[in-house]
């Protein structure tokens, strides 16, 4: 490595300034990676033989979830959370919201943001006990409004009500992030858009978009890899009924702290893990090819 | 050239990893024997106010004051706190498995004895001689006066690991109220499941209420095996762990099984409420509205659910209004023994914490929960089957639902096999009623719960039709 040193402190001291933060990095990040993947190659439990005599299975775990179906129904899951909430949800409200709010009056815009953002910076213990309260089938809100009475939503429609609940509770950033993306499109254009008869489509399609095509990829990455990964379904529903909402990082907590199998969940997490690289990758060949 | 130290650490670190899995502790009879000061925690799944208050409000005002004041009197300065948890019994067990796998946890602790042998073969919870030696144990007075059938609810592979708190029976409680209006009498005594189905079927007259509430599916976890299909496996003459071999998909499961189909299919019972996160505790509070007409419990329900002193689910006019029959066999004379009813039985056990500081002082404190005196004061306000019978003889008299328990179900009871396997099993089974309930036939759902207790145990350990 040449020397490019324009701090001026000499190897041995820029190694003694980052050295306290590789240390914090290497104990709480990159040990308990390691670990975890030493933890998957084993038959750990949480209680039994196996708990105080782990096997090494190898692979083991791996192709025992390959073939499990519950792991298949998880995954399943998981995209369909990912794809309904984020990929479509999140992002086409976030933008309609930022969209039509743009020539909005002050008063207003600042209220709709204030409510929306509501949504996303209330506690998850909280939302998820207002949104059981709403569902719920016996004097839930919802069926009330609905004259709807004895619908168990949470019961009968697991995932669109998980997908519905994510959209509604993770739509603020999206809409955050377009809002301050669209301030980037220079107004002339749109207006010389206007001028030639552009449609509202052509407008978004070949003046908007364009410029913003960075901003809709990071916030599709960061949203969808938060939505991948998102726990609070927990709150809402524990997987059930019958495996039917369990997205994988429910389905790793049933599996580790529920029926106490440690090495398998350990390796599904690794499995999360490389699902979430592979969104992250394509994402960022996509982003790539912009330049 | 940066690769290769990254990569020899991403070797060796998984190395040093490997050693430090699993690692049982040492343990020391005698270590801090001769304290003058100690402190001990007393742990269970209890909650001043909720779940189980009664435990809760023993431990805190009978328990702890008396035993400091019994140290106090010997020179010993002692401080006893008590940690509640008001959590599903799942999460619980989850909450001590994990304390104890990190070292720490309540000095005393009540599990449920079903948990006993996952523990001991952890190392999380070990044979008391070993925690404390073997005659200090012999030494206590009290296990003279605790039946061995019940004593050994605390035991595993031949040791004893610790002190029962209590035992209980399966009964079919129905709503007099409900029964009245459905025409059916009062002194209500099932022979036979067709009778209960029958029972069901009058009650469908009754508008807006369940006919039948069997447990079902896997959110109510071991409620569903306990409530519902043990008792009716030994209803077919076979218990689920029979001659060394786990039943896969015999015919007996089957039969439980479309048993389970004829309520849940025919409109007798409610199958959504199989499927809410909650569903136990709303099918309690159904019940305590008038909204259920019968209902397979343990006598808990009576005590702790009912109750209407101090319940979850209170209901203000139950010595009246509810009745209590036996739960019968297939047929007449099929149980299990050649029984015409049958009855399943569990309970909770207290261990000494192995990562106690104190063992010795843990133990006298174990001794002390389950002398004459502190058993009589915990069931006092509430009485409860104990495993003492001297306590027995006396606090049951007034309870009339207790005591046709202690005389006419807990003589033809059967016990949980005590094994570690049994978890898996439990759950397997758990997940063959969800199948039932969400529509699967019997017969497809018998053979996805073979699959399952194949893959939890092994071929050679499940017995087929």
């Amino acid at each position: 490595m040449r020397a490019t040193d324009s701090a001026g402190l000499g190897r041995g001291r820029a190694l003694a300034f980052v050295a306290p933060a590789l240390v914090l990095i290497g104990i709480f990040l990159v040990f308990p990676a390691l670990w975890s993947i030493y933890i998957g190659l084993t038959d750990y439990a949480l209680t039994g033989p196996s708990s105080v005599n782990p096997r090494l299975v190898g692979t083991g775990n791996i192709t025992g979830a390959l073939s499990d179906p519950l792991f298949g129904n998880s995954l399943w899951l998981t995209l369909l959370f990912v794809f309904g909430s984020a990929l479509i949800g999140q992002n086409v409200l976030g933008f309609t919201l930022a969209w039509s709010l743009r020539g909005a009056r002050r008063g207003l815009r600042r209220l709709v943001e204030g409510l929306v953002l509501l949504a996303w910076i209330l506690p998850s213990t909280v939302v998820a006990y207002l949104w059981v309260a709403v569902l719920d089938r016996d004097g839930g809100t919802l069926n009330a409004l609905l004259n709807t009475p004895g619908t168990a939503w949470l019961v009968q429609y697991p995932m669109a009500s998980l997908i519905v609940f994510n959209l509604w509770r993770g739509t603020a950033f999206s809409m955050l992030l377009y809002s301050s993306a669209l301030n980037v499109v220079p107004p002339s254009q749109l207006e010389t858009a206007r001028m030639v008869g552009a449609g509202r489509f052509s407008t978004l399609k070949d003046v908007v978009f364009p410029h913003i095509r960075g901003h809709v990829l990071t916030n599709t990455l960061l949203i969808s890899l938060w939505t991948a990964n998102d726990f609070t379904p927990f709150l809402l529903t524990s997987g059930g009924p019958d495996h039917r909402s369990e997205t994988l990082p429910v389905f790793i907590y049933q599996q580790a702290l529920g029926s106490g199998a440690l090495g398998y969940a350990s390796a599904i997490s690794l499995l999360l893990l490389l699902v979430n690289l592979v969104i992250a990758l394509v994402y960022l060949r996509l982003l790539r090819r912009r330049g | 050239m940066r690769l290769r130290p990254m990569l020899s650490l991403l070797v060796v670190v998984p190395l040093l990893a490997a050693g430090c899995v699993g690692k049982p502790a040492e343990q020391n009879t005698g270590q801090n024997a001769d304290a003058k000061e100690f402190t001990l925690v007393i742990g269970a799944n209890a909650l001043a106010g909720g779940k189980n208050a009664n435990t809760a409000k023993w431990t805190a005002e009978y328990v702890i004051p008396k035993f400091v004041e019994a140290q106090k009197a010997k020179g010993v300065n002692a401080t006893v706190r008590f940690e509640g948890n008001g959590a599903d019994d799942k999460d619980y067990k989850t909450k001590v498995a994990l304390d104890a796998k990190t070292g720490g946890g309540a000095d005393v602790l009540e599990i449920d004895g079903i948990w006993l042998g996952e523990f001991a073969q952890a190392g999380q919870a070990k044979p008391l001689a070993d925690l404390v030696g073997q005659d200090k144990v012999d030494a206590w007075d009290g296990w003279s006066k605790i039946p061995e059938a019940v004593a050994a609810l605390g035991d595993f592979d031949g040791r004893r690991y610790g002190v029962p708190v209590g035992t209980d029976g399966r009964v079919l409680y129905f709503n007099k109220k409900l029964f009245a209006q459905a025409g059916l009498p009062a002194d209500w005594q099932p022979r036979s499941w067709e009778d209960v189905l029958q029972a069901g079927r009058k009650l469908t007259a009754v508008a807006g209420i369940v006919p039948i509430q069997l447990n079902a599916g896997t959110a109510m976890t071991e409620a569903t095996t306990m409530q519902g299909v043990l008792p009716l496996l030994a209803g077919t003459g076979k218990p689920v762990y029979d001659n060394g071999k786990w039943q896969g998909a015999t015919q007996n499961v089957k039969d439980v099984l479309g048993l389970y189909q004829k309520v849940y299919s025919g409109g007798l019972g409610d199958p959504l409420l199989q499927q809410e996160a909650k569903g136990r505790d709303k099918s309690f509070a159904q019940f305590a509205d008038n909204k259920i007409g019968i209902l397979l419990e343990s006598d808990y329900f009576w005590r702790s659910v009912i109750n209407p002193a101090n319940g979850v689910a209170r209901m203000t006019d139950r010595d009246t209004a509810v009745g209590w029959a036996k739960v019968p066999a297939q047929r007449a004379g099929s149980g299990v023994g050649g029984q015409d009813f049958v009855s399943m039985s569990g309970g909770s056990v207290r261990v000494v914490n192995p990562n106690t500081k104190y063992p010795r002082q843990a133990w006298e404190l174990l001794q002390f929960m389950n002398s004459f005196d502190a058993t009589r004061a915990r069931v006092a306000d509430t009485p409860q089957i104990t495993v003492r019978s001297d306590v027995n003889d006396e606090v049951l008299k007034g309870d009339p639902m207790l005591t046709y328990v202690a005389k006419e179900v807990l003589p033809i009871t059967r016990y949980r096999p005590g094994l570690a396997q049994y978890t898996q099993v439990s759950a397997a089974l758990q997940q063959a009623t969800a199948d039932v309930v969400a529509g699967k036939s019997p017969d497809d759902a018998a053979a996805a719960y073979q699959q399952a207790v194949v893959k939890a145990v092994g071929e050679a350990g499940v017995a087929g039709n």
